[in-house]
């Protein structure tokens, strides 16, 4: 995972809440066994309009999505991710994620700021009028910055940690390996098994 | 202090536990499937890694199979492409799949507990949101991506936040006709798809106590349509006589000791919980959605909302965008919207409880004219034992489609879809956009509303079918 600082780019305003992860990307694209590719499949049914934002020739090379409450609500697939990813998105700022779709993010080094409504309907008011703004979202200090809006987000620490210094967590836990065989040592002979 | 369900099983599993880390948990049960594990593997493969225990995982195909001629080579060679992906990676690393054909393949949350690998205290995880289904043991089950399922595969383990706990106390008994599903319906509409976000919900009270395990079932699996990952109902004993004889379950002084364990479990009377919602059930009646999401409901007898009756900016916006999409006219009487196929299935309801009630309805009955149902069982063992009870027999002689086992129209996976325009009135979980097929639209419903529908072929309950046909 690169690890993950401070991030500029220009911005896409999502206005719609409830952003499921079947729009961010259909079933029919999970059939798929590889781990990249999967930018076509990204909001493929909105995208057949050409009035969707990410159509829009003014917010083509984004990077950060801003999104209205309750963003990545419904299955788990981590597609969701990597489509969003695939595409080129570095950050996604919404005041509510659902809480897989976040887990996801933090294991992909996807940024999920958190932030008011309020200063996502800011977000929303600067980008529409000057889609050209660069959108600033440093991690360290937590805050996003643009066109002289600056606002905190929120975001776990022990997933902030993990992005700023480009960690894989299966390795982090391994260095535990003694703990869990303490741990199944003690395990009760009730618990099944599946074979 | 007290602690509650969720707190007892989750500090049961607490591998590791340090300053400004989240908890490390030990998982009892790994489920997988075709669709969400097949980069875990590449990734243990490229980085030399093994599956720690064989032995606590399971794999089944499920969401891409077909529901008919199960006996020919899937048709899409793409679906056919992550199937044989999956029989690939559990033969090398030594994982049990139930493939398309045996005789305990289905859906992943239906198996688990009918063959009795789902019991109280324990922690569960899949890469599917829906695996919140094996809390109604009293266990936590939870949803995980795939970087998870790489993680889980490789160190039984996963390092978690706490979360906080949210009582859903269900006060009274069930009206005669309100099924669980009902209830877990106005529930979401209650709290919204956003409420549950950060809790573990538990389940509780007369209503809760009252329902069968799998009424249970399709209560903790929607649970994450309210935002919560998982969701939990503590064990008593009619979870006991549900586990007991199957055949993973303890037996001799294992069962004893397990069941000794399992009374500790559920929540102490001084336990505080992060939120307490009450509902009351006896004011309930059956429930169904008219919108995008679980939480867009409203009871069978109400008219469609207008995005007027709201409030909110964003719910305004949002029901607007929903009456768009799902071509409805505000107020409107929800009775009157028609209906062009009936699924009855999935994680949510397609068990045998399930595919009794919807029997029930159809005895003797026929379905509309124009109306196409489709009837498929969670499980190859649910197939059988309907079979053996002649309820294939019913579904059949109504004028619905009697399929072979798997997630089929609840996701548009397989090739069971709805067309764009068509409506369903389906007892899956989610009427997102495009769900069930693209430009398909969803009503989410109770198996015995759905049954009714079918035969109206108008939004329906079986208390609308007396004194007709």
């Amino acid at each position: 995972m690169d690890k993950f600082t401070v991030h500029t780019g220009t911005g896409a305003p999502l206005r719609a809440s409830n952003v499921d992860t079947d729009q961010i990307i259909p079933a029919e694209y999970l059939k798929r066994i590889t781990r990249h590719g999967f930018e076509d499949g990204l909001f493929s049914a909105w995208r057949k309009d050409e009035n969707f934002v990410l159509n829009k020739p003014e917010h083509q090379g984004v990077s950060v999505l801003v999104a209205g409450p309750d963003f990545g609500t419904g299955s788990s697939r981590e597609h969701a991710v990597w489509a969003l990813m695939d595409y080129g998105f570095k950050v996604v700022i919404s005041s509510r994620f659902a809480d897989i779709f976040r887990g996801n993010s933090g294991k992909q080094g996807l940024l999920t700021a958190v932030v008011d409504q309020s200063a996502v309907e800011q977000l929303w008011k600067i980008i529409e009028e000057a889609p050209e703004t660069p959108v600033t979202v440093d991690l360290a200090e937590q805050i996003i910055t643009a066109a002289g809006f600056t606002t905190k987000f929120e975001v776990d620490s022990y997933v902030r940690w993990r992005l700023m210094e480009g960690l894989d967590d299966i390795g982090l836990t391994l260095k535990h390996v003694d703990e869990i065989e303490a741990f199944e040592a003690k395990r009760p002979s009730f618990k099944p098994k599946t074979v | 202090m007290g602690r509650t369900l969720a707190q007892k099983v989750w500090d049961d599993h607490v591998v590791r536990r340090a300053e400004g880390e989240p908890d490390l948990l030990y998982i009892d049960l790994h489920l997988t499937h075709e669709v969400t594990s097949p980069q875990a593997f590449d990734g243990l493969r490229a980085a030399g890694r093994s599956v720690r225990r064989t032995d606590l995982t399971i794999a089944t195909e499920d969401h891409n199979v077909p529901t008919t001629d199960i006996d020919k080579p899937i048709a899409d060679p793409i679906s056919r492409a992550q199937i044989d992906a999956l029989r690939v990676n559990t033969a090398e690393f030594g994982i049990e799949n139930y493939e398309l054909g045996n005789k305990e393949q289905g859906i992943v949350h239906i198996i688990a507990p009918q063959s009795g690998l789902t019991q109280p205290g324990m922690t569960i995880v899949c890469g599917d949101s829906h695996t919140s289904t094996h809390g109604a043991f009293g266990s936590i089950g939870m949803g995980i991506g795939t970087s998870e399922v790489e993680h889980v595969l490789a160190t039984q383990t996963l390092p978690l936040n706490p979360f906080k706990t949210m009582a859903i106390t269900v006060n009274g008994k069930l009206p005669a006709g309100v099924t669980s599903k009902d209830l877990i319906l106005a529930i979401i509409a209650e709290i919204g798809t956003g409420g549950g976000q950060g809790y573990i919900l538990e389940y509780r009270g007369e209503a809760i106590r009252a329902l069968s395990m799998e009424g249970r079932m399709t209560m903790c699996n929607m649970s994450i349509e309210a935002g919560a990952r998982a969701g939990m109902i503590a064990p008593d004993e009619t979870t006991y006589e549900y586990v007991r004889g199957r055949e993973h379950a303890p037996t001799g002084a294992d069962w004893d000791a397990a069941v000794a364990y399992w009374k500790t479990l559920p929540s102490d009377a001084d336990a505080v919980f992060d939120k307490e919602v009450i509902i009351d059930a006896t004011k309930l009646s059956p429930f169904v959605t008219w919108g995008t999401n679980p939480g867009q409901g409203a009871p069978l007898s109400a008219t469609v909302p207008s995005p007027d009756d709201f409030t909110d900016e964003v719910d305004k916006v949002a029901t607007e965008k929903a009456l768009a999409y799902m071509d409805l006219t505000a107020g409107m009487p929800i009775r009157d919207i028609k209906i062009d196929t009936v699924f009855i299935g999935s994680c949510t309801n397609g068990r045998i409880e399930d595919l009794r009630a919807a029997a029930e309805v159809l005895k003797g009955k026929k379905i509309a004219d124009g109306m196409r149902m489709m009837v498929v069982p969670g499980s190859v063992r649910v197939r059988l034992e309907a079979m053996a009870e002649g309820l294939d027999k019913v579904f059949a002689e109504a004028g619905a489609e009697w399929r072979e086992a798997g997630c089929s129209m609840c996701l548009g996976m397989n090739p069971d879809k709805l067309s764009p325009g068509e409506r369903s009135a389906s007892t899956s979980n989610r009427n997102f956009e495009g769900r069930q097929g693209p430009g398909g639209r969803t009503h989410l419903v109770s198996p015995a509303v759905a049954a009714a529908t079918a035969i109206r072929g108008t939004l329906s309950s079986p208390a609308d079918l007396v004194g007709s046909n």
